[in-house]
């Protein structure tokens, strides 16, 4: 059972990967590429089978405070959208990092800005690894590259979002929610009963027994002094991730002479560049960070002793580029290639980029 | 006086839900007469332990000081969808929401609209006092026409600021509202009458069988820069033409009344 390889979409393995991670909660908003995962649910209905619950809220921005809502009842819940539809949701991410509250969110992007466009893109790379909402606080960002992965990361999503009592996302693409791959979905898992959310979070509102004393799940603190050891506190715990929890792919890294470093759909793309690039007798290797925060600069910073200049390819205008040149400390070139407002580049053009740049260094 | 001091004298207790915190409330504010109810109602219907409360942004902001049970802090205006997910996610709980007029009427208009109309099986706790209190005395969706807040100093004029919104009547409309009704805590008739219904709309969410909202017209003596006494008096000459009190409906009057109890 748990073997058997389906052909889906991305969106919908997120939806199943969720039913059978045993999620008790989604809440969402339709909005183009990513209806399909609020689809799938209505359609599977799972309230008959896990006990899951499955709401369509009245606007992204409540959609984001229902999965608020039931991460205090230290809940696995859920919300996914895209780009502008993640706008919306800033403000009840920001509550989340601020009340330490585990959730998944899926930015499943299109092109903007504003209104933008339906198609792929990755411009929200910034708002996503470097704030998005108010305060001084981190998202756990995931990036797959495939249908596989955007089944495999809903469960490394809540792990690491339980883990650490912190918002985690799974920032995926147009591309790679809409296209259609083979699968293997985890197994159904059962969710947790209230006994086990009692024991394994503490903190968690489902009523205050006369054994403790009341749970308060809130971001507010006015005693400022109080309020700077909460953000210490907050600081300390993104540390302990970006030190334990980095995720990345080398694809033929040892003996190369350029690299590409890409997520998400840009990866998919520049692998198949690496491959006709390699067939030309130019050693590229494809680096792929998995999480984007927290970012591999240990890993990236190591290669530029190894490689004589590093390509990022990006749907954007260049914005992971930024965290590629700090890794390397713009020791050695750091060139970017991107297409915008929705347009996905080919490996070709990839190639030529990469030609580009070994003819200038 | 030594032997006076028994249990069968006793007339009034502070309520075993309510804690020893020092109320950061103003004299003359309705606030603390409507926690105590709140505090009653539900260790009355033995539902302490089964409670979560979902408290605003807003004076209110700090009710989870004060009440003896767990609650979550939303973010301006949604708290009707933050209690959605956590009795959807626990129905067998009862949860409520303690909500301000600006948190209710203004920013947070849309989630209260659909959190009833959906019919959760919520109670929405409403304080009504025409004025933002806890940022200084502004303008609220609530404040009455002619009414001097910060926001509006020469009176709230209607071509410049529109009209007082009558949310509960509003609600009243949707199919999903089980219960809906306007109080006062300004004399102790009032507050017999309140916690009635305050325990009707606890019952009815407990039952499933839709969203009530209990509003509450209240003072704000400090915004209103008034004594206590001339709140009060405030009140029933200005707010109460604007917000007559009474049920607005209640599902539950023409078919059970007769017959439920």
């Amino acid at each position: 059972m748990a073997e058997e390889i389906k052909l889906m979409k991305g969106n919908e393995a997120i939806a199943h990967a969720a039913i059978r991670y045993g999620v008790d909660g989604y809440f969402g908003y339709p909005i183009t590429p990513q209806s399909e995962i609020m689809e799938t649910l209505m359609e599977e209905k799972p309230w008959e089978t896990t006990g899951m619950t499955v709401l369509q809220a009245e606007s992204e921005v409540a959609a984001i405070n229902m999965v608020y809502g039931g991460a205090a009842c230290g809940k696995r819940v859920m919300t996914s959208s895209s780009s502008p539809g993640i706008s919306l949701k800033q403000e009840g991410i920001s509550y989340m990092a601020g009340a330490e509250l585990p959730g998944l969110i899926v930015n499943v992007m299109r092109g903007g800005p504003g209104l933008g466009t339906i198609q792929p893109s990755q411009a929200d790379y910034f708002q996503t690894v470097k704030g998005g909402g108010h305060g001084d606080y981190r998202l756990i960002t995931l990036a797959p590259a495939s249908v596989q992965e955007m089944a495999d990361h809903v469960a490394l999503g809540f792990e690491l979002s339980f883990k650490y009592n912190n918002p985690a996302m799974i920032l995926s693409d147009g591309v790679i929610g809409q296209m259609m791959e083979k699968v293997i979905l985890p197994e159904q898992r059962p969710r947790k009963t209230e006994a086990e959310i009692r024991s394994e979070q503490p903190w968690a509102t489902l009523g205050k027994p006369a054994s403790r004393k009341p749970n308060i799940i809130t971001s507010l603190e006015l005693d400022s002094s109080i309020m700077e050891q909460n953000n210490i506190r907050f600081q300390a715990k993104y540390k302990t991730i970006e030190e334990n929890e980095v995720l990345y792919e080398e694809l033929l890294c040892d003996d190369a002479d350029y690299l590409i470093v890409a997520f998400g759909s840009a990866a998919r793309i520049s692998q198949k560049a690496v491959d006709m690039a390699r067939k030309e007798g130019i050693k590229v290797g494809l680096f792929r960070p998995i999480t984007l925060w927290p970012f591999p600069v240990k890993e990236i910073s190591a290669c530029k002793n190894k490689v004589k200049g590093i390509l990022v390819v990006e749907l954007n205008a260049g914005q992971m580029i930024e965290d590629v040149k700090l890794a390397v400390e713009c020791k050695i070139p750091v060139n970017h290639y991107g297409r915008l407002g929705g347009i996905v580049p080919t490996p070709q053009e990839v190639l030529r980029e990469m030609k580009k740049m070994k003819e200038t260094i | 006086m030594k032997d006076i001091i028994n249990p069968e004298n006793k007339v009034y207790e502070k309520p075993r839900l309510m804690n020893d915190s020092p109320m950061h409330y103003c004299p003359g504010c309705s606030h603390g007469v409507v926690h105590k109810l709140v505090a009653e109602v539900i260790d009355e219907m033995g539902l302490g332990e089964k409670t979560i409360g979902v408290a605003p942004v807003g004076c209110a902001v700090f009710a989870y000081n004060y009440l003896d049970i767990d609650w979550v802090e939303a973010a301006h205006g949604r708290a009707p969808a933050v209690a959605t997910a956590v009795k959807r996610l626990n129905p067998d709980k009862m949860v409520f929401t303690y909500q301000g007029d600006g948190d209710l009427a203004a920013i947070g208009t849309a989630e209260t609209i659909h959190a009833c109309n959906r019919g959760e099986n919520i109670v929405i706790i409403f304080i009504n006092n025409a004025i933002y209190g806890m940022t200084g005395g502004q303008m609220a969706p609530t404040t009455l026409l002619d009414m001097k807040t910060a926001t509006c100093p020469y009176g709230r004029n209607t071509s410049l600021n529109g009209y007082p919104l009558k949310i509960s009547d509003l609600l009243a409309q949707l199919e999903g509202t089980y219960l809906i009704s306007r109080e006062t805590v300004h004399t102790a008739p009032a507050i017999k009458r309140a916690k009635k219904m305050l325990r009707k709309a606890f019952e009815n969410a407990m039952a499933g069988k839709g969203s009530s909202v209990v509003e509450f017209v209240s003072t704000c003596a400090s915004g209103w820069k008034m004594t206590p006494d001339q709140a009060n008096k405030w009140m029933v000459e200005n707010m109460l033409p604007m917000y007559p009190l009474g049920v607005l409906k209640d599902k539950s009057s023409d078919s059970q009344h007769t017959t439920a109890k």
